[in-house]
């Protein structure tokens, strides 16, 4: 075989500058993992002297901090704005593997529209051809056959006659897609000739909905070789420009094809394929990653048959991607950073492994530890959304647990999830109870591992259950072994053997407790007594053969001896654990720049996290890197070990929020506020009292036990209310009530109350607007504050809002107002650290909802914005520094606008409109001259196109419609095509502005709106929900949803719609400006 | 049942394998740090009179395949350490346990043992001698813990082939020298054509017919097989191709001249990082030997071939004019990557042409 000579020093590509791609806001599929991709990239190009331009606008991301890039741009990631920036800094080349799909797709539209040719940017690493051959089935397909690889056969039908030929082909089952076109329906096995004749017959048959959205594309299906029930399994491939080549990572799936890998519980190594196995798929990888020409990072995923061993490739990915960052943490290997440096001509042998500092980065980590990711879902945030798991992904988050044994990393890893579960079996919560357990492991739910927990404690066998999964039965035997012995615990001597097996089987402190009917501290002591403790171990890439200075550690049951002793002068800081709605990456972003600031400050840092999505948990963020649980139990065993001066909980968001005062009752020294004052904010009751105290208003609220009560006090409140149930059974958490009815029906379905289990009921203020103000104070004193205003009025969540900086709207004397309650407020709870409150605004009438004594969601976006670092500020006032000073926040010479990123297109079936329950993913910020050019910016970074001539209104209430009048008297005037529902139609008509009148879905008269939504190439749906019943918005909630699912931007607050109309009115599209972040700072400074 | 270091450690742990004859087991305490192939290692002759230590931690998990996919027809490590021994196996080609296994082949193996904290102790010390015991009563290394050093036996003698024995059919002919040969190496030879005829580690070839030699692998010091050296030696008279592997490397080092010494600790893992001195390119390698060439002592008319990407170790030779070289890892693979199976490829087209 002959290979191409290496490439010498002279092939390195040495551009002067590059422009990075991010990947704007975080939504279901791309979360915060191109956040330390693209971070890594920004390091490895830096050590090079490169100037890096970036693109990206999500603010609340590391790698827009304004000393990493030399220059970053808040712009929408659309051909439109990356050409702007490309004429303006002139980059020699451009990396499009860093920031997911948006980027790459970016990448080939600049490319394609010759953008990249004619200003001689050059694409570093993988080459585009490369990038088009895995990205088009067709080709893809093609490519891999000419060496012999296997793919999953699939032949394309537009016909029942040529796909039962297919059909024959292949062999039954076969699989059918129904193509786009048809939204994905129809799709589902078929297991003979009759069965698919039938299934096409349905699929085929003309309907009007379908010939509509299908716009005269002949309706398509692919007949597919069925691979359910084959393994997946995962390679991570580097491959640099003189063609070495390597596998950093395997990875198993537990759950089979069939269920998106983002849905999947996945281990590293891979668990239950033989030598000949692991090695044929890596040998097939190395091949094919060659032949399509790869440079920098990819990754391969295969299916590979359980009793015959035969594989199909299914796709390659080549770029950095979910399972990269994921292969990055579990192997601690830096892929990103690697991937970097090989894209600038580097090969392998070349570079060093950074984590052992002395062997090369040519080789392939040996893991001798077992790491087990777990999906972290949302979906009880949304009312109506499916929890069936499939072939598409819906998980927001991912949890990574490290340990030496299967059982261990299991239990780990349902705690980090961070949703009340204590582990695999033996929970508290009821909510991990199954009923219908066999019906959920067959078709998997997001509670398919707690149903597979049922399955097996009422007696069911691994291998039963294995047949109904698809699961291999090691996997369940394993989980068996979990469920056995919590069954002999509570039997057993609870001696040291007893205890330590049970630890080493992964059991918390808490699970004992449970089982043996004691309490999590009495376990903790006598297993302390019992010199019980997990050891420390390290991960260093190669499994102890060669010393390695690493600092990335997990703590284990299944060892005898710590691979390090305790640091020096240490502060702990614990992360936010898994992403999740209304937990994301600006609290990892709070994480590493506290991290940054104790550093500076001499202290070493150590960081505790369970994210492998994040930046924070890279192997140079921190002196030492737990990656562990958040628990109380966890962090105790780590800080007693490092005996650590101190811990921050105020940076990483609610989870280590929540253990401030349980460490603090453990003795454990918490920088910052006290955690007994924290508990005063947090503790309604206490909160509420020293509201009174200090005479600050508040929005009435009782606590109720009793559905009588609720419905008793509800009336003497006032309806609408807002009503928070303390035990959620299923749904959302929270809801606002209209009427008697729809409260009793809440509470029926949503809660169960009692006294263990309280309601509270507040008065649901209508018309009112919200501020908020993100601060940081030291003892007791306010030191800086930025003041921001919500768009909507109060009634969607603050973290579904659209927020500006500086406030446009609110009068000077509201601002005072609102300092002042700060002030007392930061006085009472003797804050030391950040804070968030957020108030209500009728008028210059201020109501306090509430105070979190720790960083908020916005703190990334007000630091960035204002241009102080909060949570630098706010980490020196926690070591005791003085942070005095002039911050001026109020007078900027610009706007910035944080707009919401939501998902909607990924959770089926779910309403998209904004409620009091959190349901964005993520968040976009841009900047303008004017409130307008920030507003029109953001909402199109959020994936929000500009309308161009048909726009559909259809506004619910009197009260909407005349407060919008003066916005669609505008839309008129810019010769928008109006087309509006029944009654909004005739107002408008009325209030003579033109529009089509499209009759609704109840009334099925012609021109219906359905037709009009399906076929009239509608550039935006303007629906404003009353909200007052659920019969009413059913109309709406089908025009809601088939905008999602037709991708038709879609507003659906009043305050937004008027603000974006009137933005639009003011602004052209080509006067959208970009300038980067440091030319909208520098003017303020 | 206890692992009992030479310098006097004691790992606990609990047997899972065959007891051990008379009480204990002695070997040469050795790790490997790959991820998958137990089967092979184990069944690997370069690991008689070792006792091996397998960092990754989960082990047993898809049982014991056919005899077919042995590297040898039995266990030949002298026992077996684990952190985890997985009682529940899962495969298709499974026909016994790990723990079935090692009990019909009389190998001692235990479990529960912080085998990273093992590998770092070997890796600090050095290889040891250790015995797996599994009398409860003795606590410690004592005056009666008897340590025997297998590499002042001639475990090469113990595991080759005791007489020749014949692959295949001609025209080309092929002696393997069997010095403890993984039995991928000859599926790795065997096709159409090639005859190979593979002897016992002794055997006086100089009489026979062939066209080329592969030298094996083996276990333990090369300074044990002066009779291989010695039948290497005369075959170097021809022209004739010759390739060695692991051990194979060693003797014909020594053959050509060359000295060899001990590592410190070995290389026995599947990510060894092997660069090709003439093309720069690097390869991932499966490797298991404790001994090496010593660069420094080539002789004028060989030059280095592969080198170690960690630490720069010789591993591969080449002699710069006669058509012979040799590998000091696996390019068999089994376990482990098979990025060097080109190797035998140019190795075959080596051969001269016959009819």
């Amino acid at each position: 075989m002959q290979y191409p000579k290496k490439t010498d020093m002279s092939a390195l590509i040495k551009p002067r500058s590059v422009l990075l791609l991010g990947s704007g806001g975080l939504k279901i599929g791309q979360a915060g993992e191109f956040d330390y991709s693209g971070t890594q990239a920004i390091k490895a190009l830096k050590e090079e002297g490169i100037r890096v331009v970036l693109l990206n606008p999500n603010i609340a991301t590391v790698q827009t901090d304004e000393n990493l890039a030399d220059a970053v741009y808040f712009l929408p990631l659309t051909l439109q704005f990356a050409m702007q920036v490309i004429k303006k800094e002139k980059p020699e080349a451009i990396l499009l593997g860093f920031g997911g799909q948006t980027a790459l797709n970016l990448g080939l539209e600049l490319q394609s529209k010759g953008i990249l040719a004619k200003y001689k940017v050059k694409v570093l690493g993988t080459p585009i051809s490369t990038i088009r051959n895995t990205e088009d089935r067709e080709l893809f397909v093609k490519r891999l056959a000419e060496i012999d690889v296997k793919t999953a056969r699939s032949f394309a039908a537009t016909n029942i006659a040529d796909a039962r030929k297919a059909g024959d082909k292949i062999g039954y089952p076969v699989m059918v897609r129904a193509g786009f076109a048809l939204g994905g329906e129809g799709s589902g096995i078929v297991r003979n000739s009759d069965e698919l004749s039938k299934k096409l017959a349905a699929i085929f048959h003309p309907r009007p909905v379908r010939d509509a959205v299908s716009n005269g594309v002949h309706p398509q299906v692919l007949i597919e070789e069925y691979l359910g029930g084959w393994k997946e399994v995962e390679y991570e491939i580097v491959r640099d420009s003189a063609d070495n080549c390597i596998s950093v990572c395997n990875m198993e799936n537990i759950d089979p094809m069939g269920i998106h890998t983002g849905e999947s519980m996945v281990v590293a190594p891979s668990q239950t394929l033989s030598n000949e196995e692991y090695h044929r798929l890596r040998e097939i990888a190395i091949r094919a990653i060659r032949h399509l020409g790869v440079v920098g990072e990819c990754n391969i995923q295969y299916a590979l048959h359980p009793k015959t061993g035969e594989y199909r490739v299914i796709e390659v990915n080549a770029r950095l991607s979910r399972s990269s960052a994921l292969a990055s943490k579990a192997t601690g290997y830096p892929l990103a950073f690697v991937a970097t440096k090989l894209a600038l001509g580097f090969t392998l042998p070349e570079l060093k492994n950074s984590v052992t500092k002395t062997t090369a980065a040519c080789f392939e980590p040996a893991l001798d530890y077992i790491v087990l990711k777990m999906p972290r879902w949302d979906l009880t945030k949304f009312e109506n959304a499916i929890t069936l798991i499939g072939t598409e992904m819906k998980s927001v988050g991912e949890v990574m647990a490290i340990g030496r044994s299967f059982e261990e990393v299991l239990q780990k890893a349902i705690r980090m999830l961070s949703i009340g579960a204590d582990g695999f079996t033996a929970n508290k919560n009821g909510n991990f109870k199954v009923a219908q357990y066999l019906d959920e492991i067959k078709n998997p739910t997001t509670r398919r591992i707690f149903a597979i927990a049922q399955a097996l404690r009422s007696g069911i066998s691994p291998k039963k259950i294995s047949s109904i999964s698809g699961i291999d039965p090691w996997f369940l035997q394993k989980m068996e072994n979990i469920v056995r012995y919590a069954k002999f615990l509570p039997r057993s001597d609870l001696g040291r053997k007893t205890i330590l097996d049970a630890k080493k089987l992964g059991f918390s402190d808490i699970q004992i407790a449970t089982l043996t009917k004691s309490t999590e501290d009495k376990v903790r002591k006598e297993r302390k007594r019992l010199e019980i403790l997990p050891v420390i171990k390290q991960i260093d890439t190669l499994a102890g053969e060669f010393p390695a200075k690493t600092n990335y550690l997990y703590l284990t049951y299944n060892g005898t001896e710590n691979d390090v002793t305790r640091g020096k002068k240490s502060v702990i800081v614990l992360g936010s654990g898994p992403y999740c709605i209304g937990s994301s990456v600006e609290f990892d972003w709070s994480c590493v720049q506290a991290l940054k600031t104790l550093s500076k400050n001499e202290y070493e840092t150590v960081m505790i996290n369970s994210n492998p999505e994040t930046v924070s948990t890279d192997y140079d963020m921190s002196n030492r890197l737990y990656f562990e649980e958040l628990s109380l139990e966890r962090v105790l065993d780590i800080y007693e070990f490092e005996k650590s001066r101190g811990v921050v909980i105020s940076t990483g968001g609610q989870i280590p929020n929540n253990l401030a005062l349980p460490l603090h009752n453990n003795g454990v020294r918490i920088l910052g506020t006290s955690p007994k004052n924290i508990d005063r904010a947090e503790d309604r009751h206490a909160f509420s009292k020293l509201l009174d105290r200090l005479d600050i208003d508040q929005p009435a609220w009782v606590e109720l036990t009793t559905h009588k009560a609720v419905a008793r006090e509800a009336l003497k409140i006032g309806y609408p209310v807002l009503v928070r149930p303390s035990y959620v059974l299923s749904g959302s958490a929270m809801k606002v009530a209209y009427d008697e009815v729809s409260l009793s029906k809440f509470l029926k379905r949503a809660t169960d109350i009692s006294d263990e289990h309280p309601v509270v009921i507040s008065k649901f203020i209508e018309n009112a607007r919200e501020i908020e103000i993100d601060g940081v104070a030291s003892q007791g004193k306010l030191v800086i504050y930025a003041i921001t205003e919500h768009v909507e009025n109060a009634g969607t969540h603050s973290g579904d809002a659209t927020v500006v900086l500086p406030a446009q709207r609110t009068y000077m004397e509201t601002i005072r107002r609102a300092k002042q309650i700060t002030k007392s407020i930061v006085k009472e709870l003797k804050i030391t650290g950040p804070f968030n409150i957020q108030f209500l605004a009728k008028d210059n009438h201020l109501q306090v909802i509430e105070c979190n004594v720790r960083s908020s969601r916005s703190f990334p976006f007000v630091s960035k914005v204002t241009g102080y670092n909060f949570i630098d500020i706010a980490t020196k006032a926690m070591l005791g520094k003085d942070v005095s000073g002039d911050y001026r926040t109020l007078e900027l010479d610009f706007v910035a606008v944080k707009s919401p990123q939501f998902s909607y297109a990924r959770i089926k079936g779910a309403d998209p409109v904004s409620n009091v329950e959190m349901a964005s993913t993520g968040e976009v910020v841009c900047f303008g001259d004017s409130f307008p050019e920030a507003l029109i910016k953001a909402m199109m970074a959020s994936g929000f196109r500009l309308p161009r001539k048909n726009i559909l209104v259809s506004l619910s209430k009197e009260e909407n419609r005349v407060k919008l009048l003066p916005a669609l008297r505008e839309l008129a005037k810019m010769k928008f095509k109006l087309f509006a529902t029944e009654d909004t139609a005739d107002f408008m008509n009325e209030n003579s502005v033109a529009c089509d009148k499209v009759y609704k879905i109840s009334t099925k008269k012609e021109p219906g709106v359905l037709a009009l939504i399906e076929k009239g190439n509608l550039d935006l749906i303007i629906n404003i929900p009353t909200r007052v019943s659920d019969q009413e918005s059913k109309d709406g909630y089908i025009i809601r949803r088939m905008a999602v699912d037709l991708n038709i931007p879609l507003i659906t607050n009043r305050q937004l719609a008027d603000s974006f109309i009137m933005s639009l009115a003011e602004m052209k599209p080509h006067s959208l400006k970009s300038n980067s972040l440091l030319e909208y700072s520098g003017r303020s400074r | 049942m206890k692992l009992i270091l030479e310098d006097g450690t004691i790992f606990e742990g609990k047997s899972f394998g065959a007891p051990p004859a008379g009480g204990y087991a002695s070997g040469e305490v050795v790790f490997n740090t790959g991820m998958v192939g137990y089967v092979e290692s184990l069944s690997d002759p370069s690991y008689a009179g070792q006792i091996l230590v397998l960092s990754y931690p989960l082990v047993g998990s898809y049982g014991v395949p056919e005899r077919r996919f042995f590297e040898s027809s039995k266990i030949q490590a002298a026992g077996l350490v684990v952190a985890e021994y997985s009682q529940n196996y899962s495969h298709h080609s499974a026909r016994q346990s790990l723990a079935q296994w090692l009990i019909r082949s009389k190998v001692p193996a235990i479990t529960g043992v912080d085998t990273r904290a093992l590998t770092k102790k070997i890796r600090e010390h050095g290889v040891m001698l250790g015995v797996i015991d599994a009398n409860p009563v003795r606590a410690s290394a004592s005056g009666r813990t008897k340590f025997l050093d297998p590499n002042e036996e001639n475990l090469v003698a113990r595991v080759s082939t005791k007489r020749p024995e014949t692959y295949g059919a001609g025209p080309a002919t092929i002696v393997l020298i069997d010095c403890g040969m993984k039995e991928n190496i000859l599926r790795s030879l065997q096709r159409p054509g090639i005859k190979i005829i593979r002897v016992p580690w002794d055997y006086d070839f100089s009489n026979d017919a062939y066209d080329a030699i592969v030298i094996s692998n083996g276990p333990g010091d090369p300074n044990m097989c002066p009779e291989t050296i010695a039948n290497v030696k005369r075959a170097m008279i021809s022209n004739k191709p010759i390739l060695g592997i692991c051990l194979g490397t060693q003797l014909l080092a020594l053959a050509g001249g060359a000295g060899t010494y001990k590592l410190k600790y070995g290389h026995r893992s599947q990510n060894q990082p092997c660069i090709d001195v003439e093309t720069k390119r690097c390869y991932i390698t499966s490797q298991n030997h404790g001994y090496a060439v010593d660069a420094k002592s080539l002789p004028g008319d060989w030059k280095v071939w592969f080198t170690n990407a960690n630490d720069g170790s010789v591993e591969g030779i080449k002699h710069r004019t006669r058509p012979w070289s040799a590998v000091q890892f696996h390019p068999e693979a089994s376990p482990g990557p098979t990025d060097t199976a080109w190797i035998f490829e140019d190795f075959l087209h080596a051969i001269p042409k016959k009819n």
